[in-house]
């Protein structure tokens, strides 16, 4: 219950780190800015208003939640050695796997609050176009869940990186990893297509390792008026779920044995 | 129960980038703290003081050899919730104010919201913060900074107390105050364990220190046997007197140094300080003072880290006294 307790304040105190930081707040504002966008392109697009303006919508949440996934996380664990901070709090009864899992939750946390700022903008742009708000406008919810689960995957890796790194490669790192795993499904049918029996090992291989962000994309369907299917939501939950039980026990394994000189 | 108690504790660094090559840093440190004392580890930059601290924290690990804390093993955490640390060089969250970081600190060790505030208040009070409690961190000046690293390295209570280079970045009167809080400290009965290579400080509040140097200890002991084992000689200074008493006193004083009417006789045998005084009292030469010239713990410090040797019998005289050095 205290290690709850401590894991929950290390939360709060990364949560308030974060949401003080000034970039966090330009992307912000960049991204309402296009979800204002898609307004536009929505009215020049004869026929496809909503389906340009959704579609726009959710991908600006997408790509800019990455963004603050990708500049926040990569520096969290980081942050702490380069300016030795961490010394103070783990001469506190603070054990390592605590810090780990506070810090990784405070920023989930900030994305949590953000992606709701930039879902809100979201729908103040939908309302503004079609004048009212309809119950199956609220499908869009579903993507924005998937949205959230890919973003804490994301951040999942870049905390991993973010202990054994510094943060250009971390951010390196991560953004390869992000833009494998939305191919993974190609690359897995890629090798088998080769007739090299070990390339296809080799996909195989990446297509188990790496994380399948393609599994989160519902932005294209649910812009063409599609729900996101519960047993999708289900799996895909239970596979972040699993995905960041691994990510995080990695992140904590290499953080146990981290000295700080 | 000894406060901190290390055993053949060895630190090896592995450098290099591609074939790592160990560097100790640490040489079988052998230590033994009592509770209530303040004990100050001594020695030049790089000498391993950091590297020892870091160690009894759990920041950096041993290469071998052990090391307790108030009689438990230093890999057990929940020893944490009764110590204190002040980093060297502290650098705290720059986004939140003083108060906030203290309440902060209150919270990882999970004091109750109204114990946390009244704790604060008073630290912040004690470190002369209290004007600044609402000020953010990144504003602070370097000496502003330790004194909120002390306020949190106090903010439970704790019974020991380990300080890195605590007097670093603090003006004079900051120096004073710390000076003051450490030794206020000992009066409650808790322990403080320092590291300096400022001697003054270590000279003003230790009652023992342990000497580092290139990893190895030189040398452990109470301060007080430290400096009275180093009565070099006895001073004493005379009022104008004539050239007949000090033709009378070469033989004792071999240096005699005339400032304007005194005169400044250095006598290195203690044995013939009372034939001197007899011979000046007969001659009626005013007196003016006799002092003990002691060897201060800077010659003490010197003569261990080998810039100047060390007889061997005062080495050994201070290793028997502690007992297992």
């Amino acid at each position: 219950m205290k290690s709850v307790r401590r894991i929950a304040v290390i939360a709060l105190q990364n949560f308030k780190e974060s949401v003080r930081e000034r970039v966090l707040y330009n992307l912000i504002v960049f991204a309402l800015l296009l979800i204002g966008a898609a307004i536009l392109f929505g009215r020049i697009s004869v026929g496809v208003e909503q389906i340009i303006l959704v579609n726009l919508g959710l991908s600006s949440i997408s790509a800019f939640g990455l963004l603050m996934a990708i500049f926040i996380g990569i520096s969290l664990v980081w942050k702490e050695i380069d300016r030795r901070t961490i010394y103070s709090i783990l001469a506190k009864p603070v054990r390592r796997p605590e810090f780990i899992i506070g810090k990784y939750f405070g920023l989930v946390g900030t994305l949590l609050i953000n992606t709701a700022i930039m879902t809100t903008g979201f729908y103040v742009a939908l309302l503004y176009d079609k004048g009212r708000l309809e119950l199956s406008d609220f499908r869009a919810l579903g993507a924005v869940y998937m949205i959230l689960l890919q973003l804490a995957l994301v951040v999942g890796v870049a905390l991993l990186f973010s202990c054994i790194s510094t943060p250009i490669l971390s951010a390196v790192f991560t953004l390869c990893v992000y833009v494998i795993g939305n191919f993974l499904n190609d690359i897995r049918w890629f090798g088998q297509e080769t007739n090299s029996a070990w390339v296809e090992k080799l996909t195989t291989f990446l297509y188990y390792l790496l994380p399948n962000f393609g599994n989160f994309n519902v932005i294209s369907r649910t812009a063409h008026g599609e729900s996101v299917p519960g047993y999708l939501l289900l799996s895909n939950s239970l596979y972040t779920l699993l995905y960041l039980a691994i990510l995080i026990s990695a992140a904590i394994l290499i953080f146990e044995e981290r000295e700080f000189r | 129960m000894l406060a901190v108690e290390t055993v053949d504790l060895i630190k090896d660094y592995l450098e290099g980038f591609w074939r790592k090559r160990p560097k100790r840093a640490l040489e079988g440190l052998n230590l033994c703290v009592e509770r209530g004392e303040i004990f100050g580890l001594l020695g030049p930059n790089g000498a391993g003081k950091t590297t020892t601290l870091k160690i009894l924290l759990r920041l950096i690990f041993p290469s071998s050899g052990t090391a307790r804390i108030l009689g438990k093993d230093i890999a057990d955490v929940s020893v944490h919730h009764r110590i204190g640390y002040l980093p060297e060089q502290p650098y705290f969250y720059d986004h939140l104010t003083a108060e906030e970081f203290l309440n902060f600190a209150g919270e990882l060790f999970g004091l109750p919201a109204s114990e946390r505030r009244r704790r604060v208040a008073s630290l912040l009070e004690r470190v002369g913060l209290e004007e600044s409690r609402n000020v953010p961190l990144r504003k602070f000046s370097k000496g502003m900074v330790q004194r909120v690293g002390i306020a949190q390295a106090l903010i439970n209570d704790p019974e020991l107390v380990f300080l890195d280079e605590p007097m670093s970045g603090l003006d004079p009167l900051g120096r004073r105050e710390v000076r003051d809080l450490i030794l206020e400290l000992r009066a409650t009965g808790k322990t403080v364990f320092f590291s300096t290579h400022i001697l003054s400080d270590a000279e003003s509040l230790c009652d023992r220190v342990a000497i580092l140097h290139r990893g190895r200890l030189q040398g452990c002991g109470e301060l007080r046997k430290i400096l009275a084992l180093g009565v070099s000689s006895t001073e004493i200074i005379l009022e104008d007197p004539r050239p007949t008493v000090l033709k009378e006193l070469d033989r004792y004083a071999p240096s005699a140094v005339k400032t304007g009417e005194r005169v400044r006789l250095e006598i290195p045998s203690e044995s013939d300080v009372p034939k001197v005084l007899e011979i000046a009292l007969r001659h009626h030469t005013k007196l003016v003072s006799v002092n003990p010239v002691k060897k201060s713990l800077e010659d003490y410090f010197m003569a261990q880290i080998g810039k100047k040797p060390a007889t061997s019998n005062e080495k050994e005289e201070v290793r028997t006294r502690e007992g297992r050095v």
